[in-house]
């Protein structure tokens, strides 16, 4: 093996709990998304995942559909995206994750796609429309290829067994989602989520897990962080900047309070 | 080559189960069970009694004399517009509650675009005493108001989609959401052969009745169990795969099927997918789909509210692509035409979807001696208004 992988790299370092925030590409302003990152990694965040927008996705709630609609609404491709990013490493060092939905990246090229990813310095990719079969079936190889980590989500409905056979393929780590939802849907953990993340991090998995959905604040980041290496923050994030004044500040400012820097 | 399901949920490069994991749990289960299910004397016997006391099956195979002579060959009309309801879209419900009571669900999610399948779903949900949410279109509430009154002295709950383009595809999108924030009691009835594997080979076989009475009646009028042609209007297409369903291996019947062209293919109003969409992803299966070059899904235009759909079901999109079936598309005004012509000939007011089919006719020719059924979908009561305003019935 030539080059760790990023995500690899900082799990296997991090004392405190990762802190991974979504934001989508484009948002609030077409030219803002090198804006968002840098400031999210002044903030001290771990992890940044960017939402590559599409017309209909089905697991997310109304704050990320709409943020999706808004940067479709000024222009936003794939295409565009990564020509916002080519010179993403020259500033950005923690790794970064794209997320999206299957259809975009099928007309780009599933190996068109890739090989960009590589070349930009992306880590994984997070598609939760591409089911765990059809990603052994067709895909596996050609992100392996690229040196692409394939995140797998896991719910509280997921069984035991499929939990076993998605860490056997996963690389990096694993999502979890809190609850039965579409992101931003609920807010806060309940004790029965905790019973469920206590049953996962009882599994002893091979990979180390993120806990997403519903994490909005520095008291349920810390409630998630007790029984997963962190967790994923996105609607709340979403909201702030679509209403944010002074974009960097407010981000960094976010960040530090999650983390319980400030 | 095989025109059914194959074991990984697919119609040669068409279909799969693309859906987010929250969605496993449920869409694997009824995967897992439906065969099983349907297979169930029990539940045939079942399914049977409903058909035939409930919605009023057999329905009819109508020889239309007038338009046979018109075109010059035999013409019938397969006619589901006299199922309970005012159309097809009854014998998928019907089958599908029956499948969400022994899955244990008792709350049903549905999407609707015309309101013929909220309605539909409406119906057997009051029947079976279930409690029944039906996503639609903002702007479809709107337009089809006679069937949101409908859904609600059913007492069924009409959510307005006010995502995206708050049209079918929307309410679709909303439905899925629905069903992954509650995904213990409740099971989404998908309105049309579209959705993840199984959701387009089970709507097929609860839809397959129509040319299954088709073959019977046919022996009985004309002394054979095939025709010449099937024509069906498609938008996902449920209906059509129920009157294909059955001739799917027949080489001897010719499976023709019609999109709706709105203005015109190459007009930028159009919904006929097979003419403009590329294989793509949308509402948990590959299929061909209108979409931008970057994969955005594209809002379709059609006349009729129930052919609006970017996308359509992976079983034609198959039949379309190995040559099986032969598609048209019509536009609005080849539509309307025919949806006069049908109504004048022969005294039925087809659905503005039906009318579709009914214009192939005129593009079709023919044999005298040829037969030629077209499932008549729908009654066109619900569009009553778009027929008064666009050929002038009040002035």
């Amino acid at each position: 093996m030539t080059k760790m992988n990023r995500i690899s790299a900082l799990f296997s370092k991090a004392k405190e709990p990762i802190l991974n925030v979504y934001t989508t590409a484009g948002y609030p302003h077409f030219e803002d998304t090198m804006t968002v990152l840098t400031a999210l990694q002044e903030g001290g965040v771990d992890i940044i995942e960017i939402g590559m927008p599409y017309s209909d996705p089905v697991a997310d709630g109304e704050t990320i559909q709409q943020s999706n609609q808004a940067s479709l609404d000024q222009g936003m491709s794939v295409a565009h995206l990564f020509t916002q990013l080519k010179d993403l490493r020259q500033t950005i060092t923690v790794p970064v994750l794209l997320m999206g939905y299957i259809n975009p990246v099928l007309q780009y090229g599933v190996e068109a796609f890739c090989a960009k990813c590589a070349a930009i310095g992306i880590d994984g990719l997070i598609l939760p429309d591409l089911p765990m079969a059809e990603y052994e079936r067709e895909y596996k190889a050609i992100f392996e290829a690229h040196g692409l980590f394939n995140i797998f989500l896991i719910t509280p409905q997921t069984t035991d067994e499929r939990i076993r056979h998605i860490d056997s393929v996963s690389k990096g780590f694993i999502y979890m989602v809190s609850s039965a939802s579409t992101t931003g849907a609920k807010t806060g953990i309940s004790s029965d989520q905790e019973t469920y993340f206590e049953r996962i991090a009882s599994m002893n998995l091979q990979n180390p897990r993120l806990i997403g959905f519903g994490i909005s604040d520095h008291s349920s980041f810390m409630k998630a962080s007790k029984n997963a290496s962190g967790a994923i923050i996105g609607s709340a994030f979403v909201k702030l900047i679509g209403q944010a004044t002074d974009l960097r500040a407010e981000i960094v400012d976010f960040v530090q309070s999650i983390k319980g820097k400030k | 080559m095989s025109f059914q399901v194959d074991e990984q949920g697919y119609y040669g490069n068409f279909g799969g189960a693309f859906i987010p994991e929250m969605l496993y749990p449920n869409v694997e289960e009824l995967r897992s069970r439906y065969l099983d299910i349907i297979a169930d004397p029990v539940f045939q016997a079942e399914y049977d009694a409903l058909l035939k006391d409930f919605v009023g099956r057999p329905t009819p195979l109508f020889k239309a004399e007038r338009l046979s002579a018109k075109y010059n060959t035999k013409i019938y009309l397969k006619r589901e517009d006299l199922c309970h309801t005012g159309a097809h879209k009854v014998n998928n419900t019907v089958g599908q509650i029956l499948v969400a009571k022994r899955l244990g669900k008792n709350k049903i999610v549905a999407e609707t675009g015309a309101g013929q399948h909220g309605v539909a779903t409406a119906t057997v949900c009051a029947l079976m005493g279930m409690e029944c949410i039906v996503y639609m279109g903002a702007i479809d509430i709107e337009r089809q108001a006679p069937n949101v009154a409908r859904m609600r002295m059913l007492g069924a709950q009409v959510v307005a989609a006010k995502s995206g383009s708050q049209t079918l595809k929307d309410a679709t999108n909303e439905a899925m959401r629905h069903w992954i924030n509650h995904p213990v009691d409740t099971h989404y009835i998908i309105g049309s052969v579209v959705g993840p594997h199984p959701y387009p080979d089970m709507v097929a076989r609860f839809q397959s009745i129509i040319s299954a009475e088709i073959r019977t009646q046919l022996q009985e009028k004309e002394g054979r169990d095939y025709p010449d042609y099937v024509i069906a209007c498609v938008g996902g297409g449920s209906n059509a795969a129920g009157a294909f369903y059955h001739f799917l291996d027949e080489p001897r019947t010719a499976l023709i099927a019609a999109e709706a062209a709105g203005k015109g293919v190459n007009s930028g109003h159009s919904a006929a997918t097979t003419f403009l969409g590329k294989s793509g992803v949308l509402h948990g299966s590959k299929s061909l789909l209108m979409q931008t070059e970057d994969g955005q899904v594209i809002e379709p235009y059609s006349i009729s509210a129930g052919l609006d759909y970017p996308g359509i079901g992976p079983m034609h999109a198959h039949l379309f692509e190995s040559g099986r079936g032969k598609f048209y598309g019509i536009t609005d005004e080849e539509a309307l035409v025919a949806a006069v012509e049908c109504s004048q000939l022969e005294g039925i007011i087809p659905a503005l979807e039906t009318a579709h089919a009914l214009a192939v006719f005129e593009k079709l020719q023919a044999k005298p001696n040829e037969i030629v059924v077209v499932n008549l979908s729908g009654r066109g009561d619900k569009d009553l208004a778009t027929y008064q305003n666009r050929l002038k019935l009040n002035d």
